[in-house]
């Protein structure tokens, strides 16, 4: 038995007493996203998850963070080392953010949620702590409990606490903004484009890494229209969509009303809310199944479904 | 093997004949010379690349389309038998190892690369591409395949997503999972399902992402749309050589704890390189007690900032050569030298047992000393060549089968390299998977309650057991015991 993965913690044990094993639960975070998945029902006992970051060893690029911590104070902790995570700065929890697994809008330059978590540790619909996952950057150590966990809304169970994958904080990042340039030409002519987002008129571009790469990077972009320095955005805001990157060719035909798309990552922040087809009959047979093995008693955050928007 | 035993203890040596019903199903389903029962396949099919025998094939399927592969399901369904998927069969861990005479489902006739989908990232190819013809196909295009295990002239993408791969380039850019946004799969019960998609959010539960790494035991990819690398413009490999292995971990987690993410940090100790010389002249040194390989690339701008700093601290640690290659001629003959190192060791005995641990990056030095103590103890052989910069050991245990006596000691001194990364806060496997080479250390690294939710996610995916029974989970877990196979054919194959 490992010393990481199995440290005792108290504070996790008071947490799998207080879901205990019978009647309906939610874990709220900071509420940032609490509609996502539709409305909970009512009657269900809210809960906190503890809080607190654990253990952050920056030499091996990991940080143990209970649940209920809110991602500011995370990437504060880590930025004294010059690392964050990819997970979205948007006011939410460590525990919320992973639930959710939506990606920060800075993704190109931060990496992605489901690929972020390496162990998770959550409260099962009977009351008891499982952990899925381990310790270290590299594992294919049995069945993939992180993978199913995040995003899966706290549906199969009540994350306690993570550990995390931090990457270093690129030396230099840089955003400029563009009404002339072709988005999509941005994200063909660089290497490693950061985030690229787009409204229709206007472009803003993330550079990031070495000082002389990024100033490279804004050498080749002059090739493509006139850029001026800016500010860095704050995360857009509006109805999520999801859709190949391609689609975003023609985002006219998405019907989105005013938007900003993510260009390259398919992402788009938009006035209308997305309509999306259901899942098939064969994956929503293993979804049905998923969630009738982990919660047999459906009283994991009655209401709502993985993938309503 | 004890696992292995109570299979073939419980299915017997059959010979097939035309006549079983079994095999006339699957031949009227797929053509009949795709439906192979003779015992020479049979046997060969019984392995792969690990030390574990005791395998017993039932008859072999060489499907070619999705849909064979979905008749195939249902002819297993309706004789109730399991199927395993194989690509390659180069797996280290018994992964495809067919146990209790399943239902053999070999996907290297699948083997075209589809549509290249450059304004979305990905190609579509089918599970039986070998990883290397994948990247020689999107280089000349400006892209290629990521993850290359030193397999990769030979495993398939297949493999790679069941196994959940890496290679030594998978430091910087990630593992198998990292690469594949979408994957066709057929489902044990003979679904067509698609898992993932091309879009960043699917819907649903991350049905993708638990797929790869599962091994088989969650159903079988047919089609895969495995993301596009571009091609970076300006790559520096660096050439450390140490007067200790210790100096050389010690840079690999220095460089890490500076804030540089190499693409790839290899380290081989003496007697590897000393092997890979002899076999292919690489140009290392082999008067170093270790050697390291880093690799750093990008855009041409900036790339020196973080070559120099490597060479730095390896500098700092006591390095005593740094030399950076000065063309792709002697960087592609010593990534030649790394590659091939596991053919090397056959030079020197006939056998070897690879191992797969991860152990934190600041735990290697101390391991490493442990695994060369637990050698000494065993009177066995063992190197070190391994993917140092995410902590991946493969320690390699070199021997000779006909000596008396020596698989038990090679097992014995495998378990003990496991219980000492176990004990650093390391894990089972970074890559090879769990097969059935380590189930019985899963309870080492989980409580019950652990592994019980992860039978959960299998038995959603597949609650009778039909695809690949007997692997990962431990015994006394559904589907790890043929005893819970719901029925064992007698006959003529059991
Ligand atoms: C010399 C050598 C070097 C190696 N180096 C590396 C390395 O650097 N990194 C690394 O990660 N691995 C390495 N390996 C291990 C191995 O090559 C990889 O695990 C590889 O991905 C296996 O591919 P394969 O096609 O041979 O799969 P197989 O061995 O045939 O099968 C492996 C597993 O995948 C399943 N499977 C195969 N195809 C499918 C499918 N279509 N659908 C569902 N399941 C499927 C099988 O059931 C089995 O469980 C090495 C092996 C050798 C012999």
């Amino acid at each position: 038995m490992t010393a990481t993965l199995r440290n005792h913690d108290p504070a996790l044990d008071e947490f799998a007493r207080e879901v205990g094993s019978e009647g309906a639960v939610s874990i709220a975070g900071n509420r940032t996203r609490w509609d996502v998945g539709g409305p909970l029902d009512p009657d269900t006992r809210v809960l906190s998850a503890p809080t607190g970051i654990v253990e952050y060893i920056p030499e091996e690029m990991i940080v143990t963070v209970r649940a209920g911590t809110s991602v500011e104070e995370l990437h504060r902790t880590l930025a004294e080392r010059g690392q964050w995570t990819a997970l979205p700065e948007r006011g939410g929890t460590v525990g919320g953010a992973v639930a959710v697994g939506q990606n920060d809008f800075r993704r190109p330059a931060r990496g992605d949620v489901r690929s972020a978590v390496l162990q998770v540790r959550y409260v099962s619909a009977e009351g008891t702590l499982i952990t899925g996952g381990g310790p270290t950057v590299k594992n294919v150590s049995g069945f993939d409990l992180p993978r199913l966990i995040t995003g899966s809304l706290g549906t199969l169970g009540c994350i306690a606490e993570v550990i995390l994958r931090t990457n270093p904080i690129p030396a230099t990042t840089r955003w400029l903004s563009s009404t002339n340039a072709d988005p999509f030409a941005i994200h063909a002519a660089l290497l490693q484009p950061g985030p690229i987002l787009w409204d229709g008129t206007t472009t803003l571009v993330m550079l990031f890494g070495h000082e002389v790469a990024v100033a490279a990077d804004i050498d080749r972009l002059r090739s493509l229209g006139t850029f001026d320095d800016c500010a860095a955005p704050s995360a857009p805001t509006g109805h999520r969509w999801s859709v190949p990157p391609a689609a975003l060719s023609d985002v006219a035909a998405l019907n989105t009303g005013a938007f900003v798309a993510e260009i390259g990552v398919g992402i788009v922040h938009a006035e209308q809310p997305q309509s999306r087809p259901p899942l098939d009959a064969g994956a929503l047979l293993i979804h049905e199944r998923m969630k009738a093995e982990f919660d047999p008693t459906a009283r994991l955050n009655p209401g709502r479904t993985v993938g309503v928007r | 093997m004890s696992l292995l035993d109570r299979f073939r203890d419980r299915v017997g040596s059959g010979s097939a004949t035309s006549g079983d019903p079994l095999v006339d199903d699957l031949r009227a389903v797929l053509s009949p010379d795709r439906v192979k029962t003779d015992g020479a396949q049979r046997s060969l099919l019984g392995k792969d690349a690990s030390v574990f025998d005791g395998g017993s094939a039932g008859p072999i399927c060489y499907p070619i389309s999705t849909n064979e592969v979905v008749d195939i399901m249902q002819v297993a369904q309706r004789h109730d038998r399991a199927v395993v998927p194989r690509g390659a069969g180069t797996g280290l861990a018994g992964g495809a190892i067919p146990l209790g005479a399943p239902i053999v489902v070999a996907v290297t006739k699948m083997r075209s690369i589809g549509e290249i989908d450059e304004a979305n990232g990905v190609a579509w190819v089918e599970p039986g591409v070998i990883n290397l013809d994948l990247t020689r196909h999107l280089t000349p295009l400006g892209y290629h395949f990521a993850p290359d295990p030193s397999s990769q002239q030979v495993c398939t993408i297949g493999g790679n997503v069941a196994n959940n791969s890496g290679g030594p380039h998978c430091l910087a850019y990630g593992v198998t999972n990292s690469h594949v946004a979408a994957i066709e799969i057929v489902t044990p019960s003979g679904d067509v399902v698609m898992l993932g998609g091309l879009d960043p959010e699917p819907d649903g539960y991350d049905l993708r992402g638990i797929f790869i790494g599962s091994e088989g035991t969650l159903g079988i990819a047919t089609k895969v749309a495995v993301r596009l690398t571009k091609n970076r413009p300006a790559v520096r490999t660096l050439l450390l050589s140490f007067a200790s292995v210790r100096d050389a971990a010690n840079t690999v987690s220095d460089v890490i704890a500076a804030g540089i993410v190499p693409a790839a940090m290899e380290v081989m100790d003496q007697r590897i390189t000393e092997a890979v010389e002899n076999y292919v002249g690489a140009g290392y040194p082999t008067n170093a007690a270790a050697v390291l390989l880093a690799e750093v690339d990008g855009p041409e701008e900036g790339i020196d900032i973080d070559a120099d700093r490597i060479a730095e601290i390896g500098r700092a640690n006591n390095a005593t050569m740094v030399r950076v290659a000065a063309d792709n001629t002697e960087r592609a003959l010593l990534w030649k030298g790394r590659k091939t190192a596991f053919g090397a060791v056959a030079q020197i005995a006939p056998d070897y047992y690879l191992h797969d641990t991860v152990v934190p990056r600041s735990a290697l030095a101390d391991v490493l000393d442990e695994i060369y103590a637990i050698a000494d103890r065993h009177d066995l052989l063992i190197m070190n060549v391994f993917h140092a910069g995410d902590g991946n050991l493969h320690p390699l245990i070199v021997f000779d089968g006909r000596d008396e006596g020596v698989l038990e000691r090679v097992h014995a001194a495998g378990g003990e390299i496991i219980e000492a990364s176990l004990a650093a806060g390391g894990v089972l496997s970074g890559e090879h998977g769990i097969g059935v080479e380590k189930q019985k250390y899963m309870d080492r690294l989980f409580s019950d309650a652990d592994l019980d939710h992860q039978n959960r996610l299998r038995r959603a995916f597949d609650p009778v057991c039909r695809a690949n029974p007997g692997k990962i989970l431990p015994m006394g877990h559904s589907c790890a015991d043929i005893q819970q196979l719901r029925s064992v054919p007698t006959g003529v194959w059991g």
